[in-house]
């Protein structure tokens, strides 16, 4: 090594650490670690993880183990590093809050990763059921061309990473009852009434025999909770039990909500 | 802590489970690079992040036996050299921007200095003296001295002949020299 080759401390002096932020940073970028941060649904705040790909976690905001409880459940579940947001992704925040604010998907992404492909048609299924509708385990498994995998479109939904943002609430079983939730059966029937449906209603028409309803102006039967439904005049509304008595009677499936 | 050929070697084989330690044992060249290029620490972070955010998808679309190849140090200066010179290419285009509180209300600039100066105090009289040399010079002297990485990796990094990696470390030191000389004899 020559003089001139000799080490310079005065420029090796000049090695800048880089800052502790920047490796946690990168690392939630490409989806390798989660940042959380609370937003608030209808039924009051819940945590929201996310990373570089997209929302990957939701949880309910009113637990007792609070943060830690749901940092725990994610690292537990995923595998992955997560931490509170310091300065949450201004573009995540805002498509989450006016997502849940008008109870469909606005401008999200989400990290899917782990959820196998059907389990992954089931919950984009879910993601098209308007706000205020509901619909039978039945009538999703239908139509992600899966008819008789009701049970597996059950568990598929049981196991949704991103409750509230994907709607799974919105779907009930099949003989009219609210059915169970991945946040318990309580927060569903909530969750359900801060958009307008009433779970109680919902289930003593079922009990009645009304699970699907017609009306005697235009012959068109519909899910209960379909918007066209909703619009009937009440002297106009023909329940039905099944859809082949609807049928028999002469009346034919919405085309919006597909009854099942 | 891992030679730079162990990691390569890891990588290859699990690469999210190595990325982490990837980003530790390059951060500080990353990042001191782009804070010598950009002069802003906020920018500089910026800059550090999309470097390895880029890493990140080229290795996953890398195979096995190119990742084993990597020359890491190498590799992660000529990504980071490249976004810099982009964002420099960028800002050139770019109208000057003129915030409307500093026409609105002055302000004394000895209470609120601007990022670029406190990043010129912050890196001292042999930083200047760096910063003053001729770009290709420049990162080939910052390379060698500050990031002590070799002329084969620094050659590799600029994408230049070894030997003329050499010559420009070594005129960039003597350029060093000479500025230091006169200014203590001035």
């Amino acid at each position: 090594m020559n003089a001139i080759d000799a080490p310079l401390p005065e420029l090796t002096a000049l090695r800048t650490p880089a800052p502790a932020d920047l490796a946690p940073t990168v690392l939630v970028r490409v989806g390798l670690a989660d940042e959380w941060f609370m937003a608030d649904a209808p039924i009051g705040p819940i945590f929201v993880a996310y990373n570089g790909r997209g929302v990957s976690a939701t949880g309910p905001g009113d637990r007792a183990e609070g943060a830690a409880g749901f940092e725990a459940g994610f690292a537990g579940r995923f595998g992955r590093a997560i931490r509170s947001a310091r300065r949450p992704d201004a573009g995540v925040v805002r498509a989450v809050t006016r997502s849940l604010a008008e109870g469909r998907p606005h401008g999200l992404a989400f990290d899917l990763r782990g959820v196998s492909p059907f389990a992954s048609a089931v919950l984009h299924g879910a993601l098209t059921i308007p706000r205020g509708e509901i619909r039978p385990y039945a009538w999703l498994a239908r139509e992600i061309g899966r008819p008789r995998a009701v049970r597996a479109v059950g568990s598929a939904l049981g196991h949704n990473p991103v409750p509230m943002l994907i709607p799974c609430h919105r779907v009930v079983r099949s003989d009219g009852t609210i059915g169970d939730y991945a946040w318990g059966s309580s927060v569903k029937r909530a969750a359900l009434a801060a958009e307008g449906v009433d779970p109680d209603t919902i289930e003593r028409q079922a009990r009645g025999g009304m699970h699907y309803v017609g009306s005697d102006t235009t012959h068109i039967v519909c899910l209960p909770t379909c918007r066209h439904a909703r619009r009937m005049m009440v002297r106009h509304q023909v329940p039905f039990a099944s859809l082949k008595a609807a049928s028999e009677a002469g009346y034919r499936p919405c085309k919006i909500c597909r009854p099942v | 802590m891992d030679t730079t050929e162990d990691l390569a070697a890891r990588l290859a084989i699990d690469l999210d489970g190595t990325f982490e330690a990837l980003v530790r044992a390059e951060q500080d060249l990353v990042y001191g690079i782009a804070l010598r290029s950009t002069r802003d620490p906020g920018a500089a972070e910026e800059l550090a992040q999309d470097t390895f955010v880029r890493a990140y998808r080229a290795l996953a679309s890398y195979d096995t036996q190119r990742i084993g190849d990597l020359q890491l140090h190498a590799w992660f200066a000529r990504i980071t050299i490249n976004l810099c010179r982009n964002r420099a290419r960028s800002r050139r285009g770019a109208p000057v921007e003129v915030p409307f509180e500093s026409i609105a209300e002055p302000v004394d600039p000895s209470l609120h200095p601007e990022p670029a100066a406190l990043a010129r105090e912050a890196e001292g009289e042999w930083g200047r003296r760096l910063a003053a040399l001729p770009g290709h010079y420049r990162l080939a002297v910052e390379l060698r001295h500050v990031h002590g990485l070799s002329y084969e990796e620094i050659a590799a990094a600029l994408e230049r002949p070894i030997n003329t990696t050499k010559t420009h470390v070594h005129r960039g030191v003597a350029l060093l020299r000479a500025a230091y000389s006169q200014e203590i004899s001035a």
